[in-house]
């Protein structure tokens, strides 16, 4: 009924070639936008925070970045960990290094820079394919993770190895360290993402998404009509990287405050990354806040209601959610392979015809 | 001689028997792969879970007792008794049939013709959900593993080594064990595969699907018997490496260790598996011996990647793989 296209006449292209068509897809979103920016940061606490929007915004921007190159390229990475710990490393390097400069520029730049490692791990991919090339993504994870644990140069010398995040303020606010205020930590965070979101959106939908999709779908073909496969990969693993590493950053400085590297970034944090961008939608935006938003609440909700609620021991909760994640996935796989984000298509192709039946 | 030569000597032979075992695992590995295409992320949790249900079924734990207790609020966690280890193996094995069964049936039936990074994925999937199942069936406490294999320092070759050199190497009894047992089972294997009407049509259907199945090949069997085998595979390495280090959640990452191995060998080769598995466990005992005290040591977490990465931009088919011919 309210959800329709008819009577919303495009007279322009840029009408026709906007991210939200539909007139009420483009008013929920701008609804969403207002109450996420305007309404939230005014009830936003510790817990809510660090339980649940710190994590899902960061996450989603690491999900954006993986579904780039898994998504939209189709190159499996299993590396994400590994480059998120660049970001978090190269940002508290800056940060140390460089303390006047702001924590915005430092993050963006921590972002460059685990482009540029991306790039590097991602120059095997033009002669391996397929899951060839995910192990070879874990020669990134481990090695790096070696790295920032083995070289005390990363973590400057520091007795413990560990990096920990000095207070740093955005207009006067402090942004890191242990003064932070909920809204202040959340509204940092949900810059990033929404930027973040909108780039993808829009670099998918243009000519450089449209090469990355060729490549997945078959790259002898795209190199066949002219898609340049060396820039196509490239450049998937430069914007991907960037995105990951731009989560790394946030994760460690905005979230954790002090990061060991194997613990937070090791290879279940690269799986976890991957599940979120299979359960959400390979190939979809969307599908990355949705994956993301679900594996962020899943643990909560069962710690709520086995561990709080039943009084069951936490291990048990925790083993469980092991089963859950991965019967997910395989159900997924099997039953929608496209995810959440698909399950939303075709919601919104039934309500476009609702009430009616045809 | 120097002693340098005589450690690295020591190291060597360490890494071989290293190898042997990264081998093992692998070798689960390459099965599935040639007969069913899927890339078997969960071989090392298979591992990890057979190993689980061997200590289970001898220690006579009841499974599921953890969570039985909290929901009912019951106390138990034993039935008293101790299964002999051979019976317990075998019943172990019955598992590993059943989980073959399982997983064909109810994930791999409905993803026919899927692309092979999408069975990769739900193997991934498999391999989590196995991790939790096995930790609710049996508990995720440390446990240790004793079949009655043999343990600790070899005499003879201490002995051998100490006239020869004035040094005795330290080679763990376990390993040599393990080497003659890996041996064994690549050579029944190899019976198997060359000699046997199951094994033929194993092949075949590795060969090709559709012309094994028009020739009357039943393939629902074949990869069920193909799951039932590399789950035999992997209760080996499980027995081995649980008898090593302990049934423990590490032990499923032991999957993690043969994937280099894997690429370097080549996905669809037994010997390729074997002489992977020997390059990878002697080039990263020598690499970390040699280099690695000077770059801050553990390098055996990633040098065998890296060396296999290396090694794939050369030659991306692995050392045995079949050659990689791409059509549109």
């Amino acid at each position: 009924m309210f959800y329709r296209e008819a009577g919303d006449f495009k007279t322009t292209y840029v009408d026709d070639n906007q991210t939200f068509p539909i007139k009420f897809d483009r008013y929920r979103y701008y609804a969403v936008l207002a109450f996420a920016v305007a309404v939230v940061p005014f009830f936003i606490n510790d817990y809510w925070l660090n339980a649940i929007f710190l994590p899902f915004l960061i996450y989603s921007i690491a999900a954006i970045g993986l579904n780039i190159l898994v998504g939209y390229c189709g190159q499996v990475s299993l590396g994400t960990g590994g480059f998120m710990a660049v970001g978090a490393y190269a940002a508290y390097k800056l940060m140390t290094a460089f303390p006047d400069v702001s924590i915005f520029f430092h993050i963006i730049i921590a972002g460059g820079i685990t482009a540029f490692v991306g790039v590097l791990f991602g120059l095997p991919s033009l002669r391996i394919k397929g899951f060839y090339l995910a192990v070879a993504t874990l020669a990134a994870q481990f090695f790096l993770v070696w790295l920032f644990n083995r070289v005390p140069w990363f973590y400057n010398y520091s007795a413990s190895g560990q990096i920990s995040a000095p207070e740093r303020t955005i207009f006067g606010h402090a942004v890191t360290g242990a003064n932070v205020a909920p809204w202040v930590a959340y509204l940092f965070c949900l810059f990033f993402v929404i930027v973040s979101a909108i780039v993808a959106r829009n670099l998918t939908r243009g000519s450089v998404g449209r090469k990355w999709m060729a490549i997945r779908d078959m790259d002898i073909a795209a190199e066949i009509i002219g898609v340049n496969p060396l820039t196509a990969k490239i450049s998937a693993f430069a914007v991907s990287s960037f995105f990951v590493g731009i989560s790394g950053a946030l994760f460690f400085t905005v979230y954790l405050g002090a990061v060991e590297v194997g613990e937070a970034f090791g290879i279940t944090k690269s799986f976890l990354v991957l599940f979120m961008i299979i359960i959400g939608g390979l190939g979809s935006i969307f599908g990355s806040f949705a994956g993301a938003a679900f594996l962020v609440l899943l643990p909560v909700l069962l710690k709520n209601t086995l561990v709080t609620g039943l009084g069951w021991p936490t291990d048990l909760a925790a083993h469980l959610e092991f089963m859950i994640v991965g019967g997910l996935i395989i159900v997924f796989l099997i039953a929608e392979p496209h995810g959440i984000a698909q399950l939303w298509r075709v919601t919104k192709e039934k309500l476009r015809l609702w009430p009616f039946p045809h | 001689m120097p002693d340098q030569i005589i450690f690295g000597m020591e190291v060597f032979l360490n890494g071989l028997m290293a190898g042997v075992l990264y081998a093992l695992v692998a070798l689960g590995f390459v099965l599935i792969y040639k007969a069913s295409g899927i890339f078997n992320y969960a071989q090392g949790v298979m591992a990890l879970f057979a190993a689980l249900t061997l200590v289970g079924i001898m220690d006579g734990q009841v499974p599921f007792s953890h969570l039985i207790n909290a929901v009912l609020g019951t106390d138990f966690h034993h039935f008293g008794w101790h299964v002999h280890s051979l019976l317990a193996i075998i019943l172990t094995m019955a598992v590993m049939v059943l989980l073959a069964w399982g997983v064909q049936r109810i994930i791999f039936r409905h993803l026919v013709g899927q692309e092979p990074i999408i069975l990769f994925m739900a193997t991934i999937g498999l391999a989590y959900f196995m991790e939790g199942f096995g930790d609710i069936m049996w508990g995720s406490d440390i446990k240790k593993l004793d079949v009655g294999l043999p343990q600790g320092l070899n005499g003879v070759i201490d002995e051998v080594t100490y006239n020869m050199f004035n040094y005795g190497f330290f080679i763990d009894n376990l390993d040599i064990v393990a080497t003659f047992i890996a041996a064994a089972l690549v050579g029944v294997l190899v019976i198997f595969s060359q000699y046997t009407k199951q094994g033929r049509a194993m092949r075949a259907v590795a060969d090709d699907h559709q012309a094994a199945l028009s020739v009357g090949v039943s393939l629902n069997f074949i990869w069920i018997m193909v799951w039932s085998v590399a789950g035999f595979v992997a209760l080996v390495a499980g027995i081995m490496w649980g008898t090593k280090s302990g049934v423990q959640f590490s032990l499923s990452l032991i999957a993690l260790k043969a994937l280099p191995v894997l690429m370097l060998g080549g996905f669809t080769s037994i010997p390729g598996a074997i002489v992977g598995g020997l390059i990878i466990g002697v080039g990263e005992k020598l690499f970390e011996f040699a280099i690695g005290p000077l770059v801050g040591g553990a390098t055996e977490n990633w040098f065998a990647y890296v060396l296999a990465l290396i090694f794939l931009v050369f030659r991306p088919q692995g050392l045995f793989g079949e050659k990689i011919i791409e059509r549109v």
